[in-house]
């Protein structure tokens, strides 16, 4: 590789920080001491770039050791991967919680999206950075949502030194954050949600999961606030590992056809059946095979996969399992948000005793097959939430979309067939093997199988993860959450996140299936369902939507990078009532805006970028006068 | 190789190889678009090997790279053929067809145990262990070399140590497999092509040996040929210090700063009765000459063809009138025949070609035409309906021995350490090379800006330079038992103790050539810019060893 290093050298604490992911340098050419040896023989090449996956590892030590990425530690993570500098600052800079500046000790980013400015985000941060004062102003970062909706106000205390971790606050209060702040107080004792609680919290307590409701029509969540989730032998004695003993007794085609007749589809938005997935997967002739936990959960208002990591994770790491059998993988990997510290910490901990106990490894439960759990972090991006994007992202580069084709199951991850779905269409695989795919058909409708974990939060009274079978209307899904505060309007339910659409109070019988939402011209996406009452400022909120695809988007591809900048000015003079030409005008430029992106963006951030904007304008007519309606 | 003056890969098998060995050869900096091949293989899987002494960035991209000491290269490649010989990993089917002297070369090479390898080379065994072993094992794999190997007192034996290599795993005259060196400039195979080699009439044939050939071309021009080989470059400057030469000729090089041991290169051009220099540029050489032609420049300005590394010979097409009175090679050679009492008349550039094609043999199926539609052929091409040749010696694969021909010979090559012996008074290795932006004398890329470009240096390792006392920058006087230049240091990680590097790039800042050997290789006449001795002096500080001495 053209590597060409910069002068400036390393700490002995950026060293080690990197040192602890790569092991130490074996020679004078990967940042050790020169030996005389070196000067008659290196080794590098394809081994070298081979470990490029460790990129993102190796920074994220790097931040958290020392609590920023400086020249020197690039310097020196390059030369350990063999990586041009200029690549690995490529790679630092796109992440929102890596600094290539120098920052303080502990940065606390508050969450100021959807459901957290409803819950009153904003005075926390305006009172937050009133006592940093000025000369502490970069402490308190501006978040987009952090996936803790339930218990908003949310923020995430990211800290550096050795053996801290990071910890996330929620809700968040002023007094804790300002505590955090100033390290006057570790993180950890700041937590709201200690290990005790990993019990069903009590009735009405504003948590997740579900705490309305029937208990037994529970399926995805049936362990969660029952089984320890630190505790293989608890998450077997609530039926763990069943789903794959009865895997190994189908076998990989048996697993798959019982997919096949569950008809189960993809949860993470795009539907796709994960029976047809799992098997173009398992015929590749290329090896190795691959398959990805998806667990990126960033769409704005989502927190169901959150919880079932923290609070179930050996059904996420079972269900990889079986995965990995049907589809002929030996490797997985499970990329993890950055900002979900918690659950990155459960799924560890899982890992950790099912590997201890075989039910990872060289041999699974004795059965004769390989497989195991890379657990991956991400680093404060949406965008790798897209399948290609997370790749990218896993193998140590910027998260930025690849084209398609050629789709994952032919070159996915390190271009060989991959396999990859998110947590919760993951976790339904233990239902379907459990029930046995007919069975499992039997629930929901026809064409929208099985349960559905959705997210509830914004003006309800009682926010959480709700598991109700598909076919249950907007309406019911909101009585079942406590339906909205008292004296309060219901004026629109943002469905999907923000990539999805907003429906009217007029809206409210439509059946939660994917074929209805199709029909009515919005989509379930990722299970969010937000209703926003009339205490609420919508136009505020389109706002943050159209601020946060500008910020999140990638820059990759032109429609997207300059039409999501487009749209959210042209917005911002429709609010100001500062329109160029006539509001008409500028509603027919975002509607131009948003049929670029939709047409011609890579993926399918620039591609949703305007839904919800335009369900906005056409659905809810919020920016066809100066005031809104 | 064999008898035919070529590599025998195409670049495309490079790409599709699954070992790529460079033996004394940086392809990144001196052939950067042949790297582009070399990349293209790696990234289809391709393990890249890089022997060298210096870790160069084509070493940096290298799965592996072996660091032997300068001029050590007969040892490892004799350590290594033991190591495959002794492991049972030669290819006997191969080696009993379509070879000989297997059993002569195989007891030459059993003293070269690991041990002894890696005491000569001083590269550590167990690598060598490695390259030896994947070498063999490979289902494809090419060596590549180039100035590493054949600027050294015994070139043409350390490009027989190569052979010896393929021959003896049957890594040649496959597709994927084979033996290259790499040419410096896009014109070099065609110049040996042409005829422009002492020893050959066009198209590889032996002016000395070869009657039948001589008599055809004798038959074409009219007049008899010498069946004697001509000298060297090398040769022609021993003939003008015995006074035998006295007039030269010289066209498009400039000996007056590449040779080794410039000073003398220099005396001696002085001392010719007739010097004329057929040049695009007044080089230092031109500006010695009695008479100056000015050329054309062949790249733009002229018709004609090039032959690339991988034998293709591509069109060259004019696209620009040359400059003032500058004129085309051919009219110029035609214009001095006539005046020699030769008349050619208008001889234009496709009469050369078509009368070529019906001398050479392996050039007769290359019409222009041909040649436009194809996009180049490869020779030899035989006749009009041949499509070129991809890889050479598929003879040697063939059953029946009647096509396979005279087997290719295995040669008994002997480790010899370089001329110019390193002592306590001259105690560091010099070896010269070129840089990414610049080329040889530098008469061609001089002119052209380079934000790489730092003039020359001399590289020196940190731990020389430590033991030194050297600042990077600063500027040091080099000597050898010949010469003494001076020179900006830049340390450089890439060498080892004990190993200083040079380029010969800025002959008007730095004559590097006055610190080399003109020790040379009787068969090729190549000298051993590779490895010269020297010591490094700070400037204005007495150097203890020249004050014992």
């Amino acid at each position: 590789m053209d590597v060409r290093l910069m002068a400036a050298t390393p700490t002995d604490e950026e060293r080690a920080a990197v040192d602890g992911v790569l092991g130490p340098p074996e020679t004078g050419w990967t940042g050790g001491e020169r030996a005389p040896l070196d000067g008659h023989v290196a080794r590098g090449g394809r081994e070298a770039r081979g470990r490029r996956d460790l990129l993102l590892p190796a920074l994220h030590a790097l931040q958290a050791g020392v609590g920023w990425i400086s020249e020197g530690g690039l310097t020196y993570v390059s030369e350990r991967l063999t990586i041009p500098p200029a690549e690995a600052y490529g790679v630092a800079s796109f992440y929102a919680m890596f600094s290539t500046e120098p920052r303080p000790r502990t940065v606390v980013h508050v969450c100021d999206d959807l459901a957290c400015r409803v819950a009153g985000a904003g005075s926390v941060i305006e009172e937050l950075i009133a006592e940093a004062g000025p000369e502490r102003a970069d402490c308190v970062v501006r978040s987009p949502c952090l996936g803790l909706c339930e218990r908003a106000p949310a923020a995430l205390v990211q800290t550096s030194g050795s053996g801290v971790e990071n910890h996330v606050l929620a809700p968040a209060t002023v007094e804790a954050l300002r505590a955090a702040m100033l390290d006057e107080v570790e993180p950890r004792e700041l937590v709201t949600m200690r290990p005790e609680q990993h019990r069903a919290p009590p009735r009405g307590e504003p948590s997740a999961p579900q705490t309305l409701g029937r208990r037994e029509d529970l399926r995805l969540l049936r362990r969660i606030g029952v089984v320890d989730p630190s505790s293989l032998d608890d998450y077997r004695a609530g039926g763990g590992y069943e789903a794959l003993r009865r895997a190994v007794e189908l076998g990989p085609e048996g697993v798959i056809a019982e997919l096949n007749d569950a008809k189960l589809l993809g949860r993470g938005g795009a539907a796709f059946p994960t029976g047809v997935k799992w098997e173009a997967v398992a015929k590749q002739p290329v090896r190795p095979h691959y398959f990805v936990g998806n667990a990126d959960e960033s769409e704005p208002g989502t927190f169901k996969d959150r919880v079932l990591m923290e609070r179930d994770p050996f059904a996420v790491i079972e269900s990889l399992t079986i995965a990995g059998l049907a589809t002929g993988s030996e490797r997985g990997f499970l990329y993890v948000r950055g900002e979900y510290p918690e659950a990155t910490r459960a799924l560890e901990l899982a890992v950790a005793q099912a590997r201890a106990r075989g039910f990872l490894g060289d041999d699974v439960m004795g059965e004769g097959f390989a497989f195991d759990v890379e657990i991956r972090r991400g680093a404060g991006a949406y965008i790798c939430g897209e399948e290609t994007a997370l790749f990218n992202s896993i193998e140590g580069k910027r998260g930025e979309p690849r084209n398609k084709p050629p789709f994952p199951v032919e070159q996915g991850l390190f271009g060989k067939p991959t396999g990859i779905n998110n947590v919760e269409t993951l976790v339904n695989v233990l239902e379907v093997l459990t029930l046995g795919g007919l069975e499992y058909a039997r629930l929901g409708t026809p064409e929208s199988t099985g349960t559905r974990l959705f997210c509830l939060s914004g003006s309800i009274r009682t926010p959480g993860v709700y598991e109700v079978e598909h076919g249950v209307t907007i309406r019911e899904l909101l009585e079942l959450a406590g339906g909205g505060p008292d004296g309060r309007r219901l004026r629109a339910v943002l469905l999907g996140g923000a990539a999805g659409t907003f429906v009217g109070p007029e809206d409210l019988d439509l059946p939660l299936t994917f074929e209805d939402a199709r029909a009515a011209g919005t989509t379930l996406g990722s299970g969010v369902v937000m209703p926003f009452d009339d205490s609420v400022d919508l136009r505020e909120i389109v706002l943050r939507i159209a601020a946060f695809f500008r910020d999140e988007s990638c820059g990759q591809c032109v429609p997207c990078r300059v039409g999501t900048v487009r749209q959210e000015e042209a917005l911002h003079r429709l609010v100001r009532d500062r329109p160029l030409g006539s509001r008409r005008q500028e509603l027919s430029l975002i509607g131009d805006l948003g049929r670029v992106m939709r047409d011609a963006s890579i993926c399918g951030l620039g591609q949703l970028a305007s839904n919800a904007v335009e369900s906005a304008m056409e659905r809810l007519h919020l920016f066809d006068d100066e005031g809104g309606r | 190789m064999f008898g035919a003056g070529g590599g025998t890969s195409s670049y495309e098998e490079v790409a599709n190889t699954d070992l790529i060995v460079l033996w004394g050869s940086n392809a990144r900096e001196t052939h950067p678009i042949f790297f582009h091949h070399v990349l293209r293989g790696v990234h289809n899987g391709a393990r890249l090997v890089v022997v060298d002494p210096r870790r160069t960035s084509s070493a940096e991209w290298a799965d592996l790279w072996l660091g032997l000491d300068v001029g050590a290269d007969i040892a490892l490649s004799n350590t290594i053929s033991r190591e495959i010989v002794t492991n049972d990993l030669h290819n006997p089917t191969f080696v009993e067809r379509a070879t000989a002297g297997f059993e002569a070369y195989r007891d030459s090479v059993m003293e070269w145990t690991l041990e002894r390898g890696e005491r000569v080379t001083g590269v550590p065994g167990e690598a060598i262990r490695e390259l030896a072993h994947a070498y063999a094992k490979a289902d494809r794999a090419v060596i590549c070399w180039t100035l590493g190997i054949t600027e050294h007192h015994n070139a043409v034996d350390n490009v027989l140590a190569l052979i010896n290599l393929g021959l003896l795993t049957g890594h040649v005259g496959r597709f994927g497999s084979g033996l290259n060196p790499l040419r410096g400039q896009n014109n070099v195979q065609g110049g040996g092509d042409m005829g422009a080699i002492p020893n050959k009439l066009p198209g590889f044939q032996d002016v000395e040996n070869d009657a039948a050939a001589r008599e055809r071309f004798e038959r074409v021009w009219g007049r008899p040929i010498p069946p004697r080989y001509g000298w060297t470059l090398t040769k022609m400057f021993e003939a003008m210090e015995r006074g035998e030469l006295t007039a030269v000729y010289c066209i498009g090089e400039n000996p007056a700063s590449s040779e080794a041991d410039a000073h003398r290169a220099k005396r001696l051009l002085a001392g010719l009765d007739t010097l004329i220099v057929q040049d695009i540029f007044l080089t230092k050489t031109a500006e010695m000459a009695d008479v100056v032609l000015p050329a054309a420049n062949s790249a733009l300005e002229s018709d004609g063809t090039v032959t690339n590394s991988e034998r293709r010979v591509q069109r060259v097409r004019k696209a620009l009138e040359p400059p003032g009175d500058a004129r085309d090679d051919i009219w110029i050679i035609a214009q001095l025949a006539r005046r020699l009492g030769y008349d050619w008349g208008d001889l234009t550039s496709t009469e050369a070609w078509e009368e070529l094609r019906t001398l050479s043999p392996m050039h007769a199926g290359m019409s222009w035409l041909r040649l436009e539609e194809l996009g180049g052929i490869q020779w030899p091409c035989p006749s009009e309906d041949h499509p070129g040749t991809l890889f050479l010696h598929a003879r040697l694969w063939e059953e029946d021995p009647e096509r396979r021909g005279d087997p290719a010979p295995f040669s008994v090559v002997v480790h010899e350490p370089p001329v110019d012996e390193l002592t306590e008074e001259y105690p560091l290795r010099l070896t010269t090379g070129r840089r990414l932006d610049s080329y040889n004398t530098g008469v061609q890329t001089g002119g052209y800006s380079s934000p790489l470009r730092r003039g020359e240096m001399v590289d020196v390792s940190p731990e020389d330079a430590e033991r030194l006392g050297i600042r990077d920058g600063e500027v040091v006087r080099v000597t050898s038992r010949r010469g003494s230049v001076e020179a900006p240091v830049r340390i450089n990680r890439g060498l080892r103790a004990g190993l200083v590097f040079m380029t010969l790039h800025f002959p008007d800042q730095v004559e590097t050539n006055v610190l080399t050997i003109d020790a040379t290789d009787p068969k090729s006449g190549t000298a051993e810019f590779k490895a010269t001795a020297v010591r490094i002096e700070r400037i204005g500080v007495p150097d203890e060893a020249g004050a014992t001495a």
